[in-house]
């Protein structure tokens, strides 16, 4: 358990009648960006205060940076950073005044305090607008301000609800390079719950999601599309006036699906491998020539979805039985 | 104790306050209105009039109740004074004063208290404070120290205020400052700091009931009808303010103010806060 930043085992938490984490178990490495994804009430919030300590579990046991949230809670969360869904400012405040009370408030060295605030000010480019109240930022940069006061006393572990929510595309990929910075350059560690699976995909090491509190799958993208079973898509580039031949060699063969013709080439999904040679060997032997076929790799999102799908079809049965 | 973290919450509760008109107007207006304006007009008219003034025949006629059943000790001390204007004088100040003095600590700290814990729900500025690395304790005395060090600290204020307003215009046919005296000292440093704790818990109570400011401002101001009470209970001279009326008014409000703080600290606990946002 040395090298896991978080480890969590057979965690339940209800709220009344409503489950909200149903047996969670799960570890998450020192130094990885892992995403936590799922719907709204998927249980992601609860979660993250559970690892906090600002929530009790009813049952199983946690431990973050070693410690056990539920009894170390002052000594762990001096260790993490939280962005929260809301970006809970005092907006009668400056940036200078957000900040600098919340480093004395994490602890920060008292002759650092001024270069740190300064520091994170220009990291995430409020500088200019650090004398003003919050009250009259735009919900981007509130947004900024909030992820600077998450990293502002350098946690080992931040917890980022939503970091690019309201951002920019500029602004959107600068907290993506910080996110990757800390965690390959500082060896910190990134707990991410986004609905955003290109950003999940970009960044996250590894992933889990999670459906009406439990986890439905945890792994690399490629583990997970492995898990699902969710069908590769294959792009194939013929030359223009074949394209109809191939077409119709393809629609031959059942096993190849959501087949689409594009200005510059074919694209099809297919769940089994060796229908590729099968269909190389077939569009040969009628004469066509192929420039290329590559598969294209599984988007985070196909296999959210189809998790989610495999979640609703489970759903059905336990229905049926019932 | 986490000190400095504690030192920061007060620090940010107190900045936000004074960010604030719906707060502020109150803070400044009450002390104004009660201890300079009121006592400044009476002060002046008193100056100005003699035992047949109707601002004299009045207060009388207003207030026989209270002169029909003078403690001895009371009766002692006005039979001190030359003249009526100086007995009328001496009542007004000293003895319905202090009551309707009291409602200042009192709502001072519960229109902090106010801002500090419905304002801060209604704001959504609570949950990062929860996820701040001190104990549920710490968190609570760092939100309840605010307030009540300020709700006494404006009592006080307004105190030194009344008494340089009534010095300024009654000195000159009071002969003294009459206003400093035993049970005004006990007043200041046993009865304030107890109603400015009551007015805080008696806020702490309502806070985790409701979720915006007003809500919390218009229910929890209830808490001054104690005060309201003694104040008649004068008019009406069922009660006559001594040193030793005081010392109990104060041990009533410190017994009210610490079981409504022991009852706030109880309730206090991060997971129910959070699980209420």
């Amino acid at each position: 358990m040395a090298s896991h930043a978080i480890h969590i085992e057979g965690v339940t938490r209800r709220f009344g009648d409503t489950l909200a984490v149903d047996d969670l178990s799960l570890s998450v490495d020192v130094g990885e960006v892992f995403g936590f994804l799922g719907h709204n009430g998927a249980g992601k919030t609860t979660t993250v205060r559970l690892l906090n300590g600002v929530l009790a579990a009813d049952s199983g046991q946690l431990h973050v940076l070693g410690l056990d949230p539920q009894t170390q809670g002052p000594q762990l969360r001096a260790r993490t950073g939280v962005l929260t869904e809301t970006p809970s400012l005092d907006e009668r405040l400056t940036a200078i005044d957000n900040l600098t009370i919340y480093a004395d408030l994490y602890g920060v060295a008292v002759q650092q305090v001024k270069q740190r605030v300064s520091t994170m000010l220009e990291t995430f480019g409020l500088s200019e607008r650090a004398q003003e109240k919050v009250g009259g930022y735009s919900k981007g940069m509130k947004q900024r301000l909030a992820l600077a006061r998450s990293f502002l006393h350098q946690p080992d572990v931040i917890f980022l609800d939503e970091p690019t929510s309201g951002l920019d595309p500029v602004a959107a990929q600068e907290v993506h390079e910080m996110i990757r910075h800390v965690s390959q350059d500082e060896g910190r560690t990134v707990f991410l719950c986004t609905h955003n699976l290109v950003e999940a995909q970009r960044l996250c090491h590894r992933v889990a999601v999670m459906e009406q509190g439990h986890l439905v799958a945890m792994g690399t993208p490629k583990e997970l599309t492995h898990e699902v079973g969710t069908a590769v898509t294959y792009r194939l580039e013929v030359a223009q006036e074949q394209q109809a031949a191939a077409l119709a060699v393809i629609s031959r063969m059942p096993v190849l699906q959501d087949v689409e013709a594009g200005d510059e080439a074919l694209t099809f999904a297919s769940s089994e491998r060796d229908s590729v040679p099968d269909l190389l060997n077939q569009l040969i032997a009628a004469g066509i020539r192929v420039y290329a076929l590559t598969p294209q790799a599984t988007s985070l999102e196909d296999i959210y979805l189809a998790l989610h799908a495999r979640e609703v079809n489970k759903g059905k049965v336990l229905g049926g039985v019932r | 104790m986490n000190k400095r973290a504690m030192w920061a919450i007060i620090r940010k509760d107190l900045k936000v306050v004074l960010q604030s008109k719906a707060v502020l107007i109150p803070l400044i207006m009450v002390p104004l209105i009660l201890l300079v304006i009121l006592p400044g007009v009476g002060g002046l008219l008193l100056a100005n009039a003699d035992a047949d003034s109707q601002i004299i025949t009045e207060f009388r006629s207003e207030t026989g109740a209270f002169f029909d059943n003078l403690p001895d000790s009371l009766n002692q001390k006005l039979e001190q004074y030359d003249n009526e204007v100086q007995r009328i004088t001496y009542v007004m100040f000293n003895m319905f004063f202090p009551a309707l003095y009291l409602l200042l600590p009192v709502m001072a700290a519960n229109v902090i208290a106010a801002d500090s814990f419905a304002g801060e729900k209604e704001r959504k500025t609570l949950e990062a404070l929860l996820y701040a690395p001190t104990t549920d304790r710490e968190l609570y005395l760092a939100k309840i120290i605010g307030p009540w060090v300020a709700g006494i600290a404006i009592g006080w204020l307004g105190y030194l205020a009344f008494v340089l307003v009534l010095t300024a215009t009654t000195l000159s046919f009071m002969g003294n400052i009459f206003i400093v005296d035993v049970t005004w000292l006990l007043l200041i440093l046993w009865v304030v700091p107890a109603a400015a704790g009551l007015g805080l818990g008696a806020m702490v109570l309502v806070s985790s009931r409701v979720s915006t400011f007003q809500e919390a401002y218009q229910l929890g101001g209830m808490v001054v009808l104690p005060i309201i009470l003694l104040l008649f209970g004068q008019l009406g001279g069922v009660v006559y303010f001594s040193p030793m009326v005081v010392l109990i008014v104060g041990a009533v409000l410190w017994v009210l103010t610490l079981g409504l703080i022991g009852y706030g600290a109880g309730n206090f606990k991060r997971g129910e806060l959070i699980a209420r946002l």
